[in-house]
């Protein structure tokens, strides 16, 4: 998996490419972890066009950034999200508590 | 069932090897037919969660050793083994029931076996504590594609 992040405003946007699973998961949740320590985002916008696998050990590390940011009063949206990718974020039930965008930019304009 | 044709892959346990395995055995499934995107994303899902599961809650993250057992079905379907030589599960109905896990201080959620359960047809879990897992998945070809093959 590769990540990149760039930080517009309050809004930290995670940009992920290839697969994130158990192996990828820890570079995932210290990355954005350090991100958040600096205390300048309130939202996370995971941009995950470039995402193509994802299982439950993903959906952990979404959902405890999820935790993190809820309790500080932040919030957690994400975007471009490719069929199995959509399919893991339905089943577990991430997309009722959490806004999902077709695109970055459409994300943004409401974020 | 006649099993038409059959692989073995054995590997450490390390996280590195889940991205390998689970290619390796929706590779190896694209022989029982044409299976839509779909369909292939769920093996490939079902195959990862299984995989973690014996390096994370069988070895504990120590080493040891991942066995994958598959067998393509009359070529209409293919039926997996994915087996570790771990703690095992004491009370394999509680571990199947969703988001029950024992390490949520790992961020883990609890969704392997429900995905498993949702993406395959058939999901069967066989555990002797300090003996290892078995964990037995099958997945058929949906009718409707097979009667155009």
């Amino acid at each position: 998996m590769h990540l990149e992040m760039e930080l517009k405003k309050r809004v930290l946007i995670v940009r992920l490419t290839g697969e994130l699973d158990h192996h990828s998961a820890d570079s995932l949740r210290k990355a954005v972890e350090q991100e958040l320590d600096k205390e300048v985002a309130n939202t996370v916008l995971l941009s995950l066009d470039g995402l193509t696998f994802m299982d439950s050990s993903g959906l952990g590390v979404i959902l405890g950034r999820y935790r993190r940011l809820n309790q500080a009063g932040g919030k957690m949206a994400a975007c471009n999200l490719k069929p199995q990718v959509q399919r893991i974020f339905e089943l577990s039930g991430l997309t009722r508590i959490m806004n999902i965008y077709r695109t970055e930019i459409d994300a943004l304009e409401r974020l | 069932m006649r099993v038409t044709n059959h692989m073995t892959l054995e590997f450490p346990s390390l996280s590195r090897n889940e991205s390998f395995a689970r290619q390796a055995v929706a590779a190896f499934a694209l022989q029982a037919g044409d299976w839509t995107v779909q369909e292939l994303d769920e093996i490939t899902t079902a195959i990862s969660e299984a995989v973690t599961n014996a390096i994370i809650h069988g070895y504990e993250n120590e080493e040891g050793t991942v066995r994958i057992r598959a067998n393509i079905l009359d070529d209409r379907g293919v039926e997996v083994f994915v087996e570790d030589d771990g703690i095992g599960i004491p009370d394999v109905a509680q571990a199947r029931e969703p988001m029950f896990t024992t390490k949520s201080e790992q961020e883990r959620t609890g969704m392997g076996f429900s995905f498993m359960e949702s993406f395959m047809d058939e999901l069967e879990v066989t555990s002797t504590p300090s003996k290892g897992t078995v964990v037995r998945m099958v997945k058929w070809l949906a009718p409707a594609h097979h009667a155009l093959s």
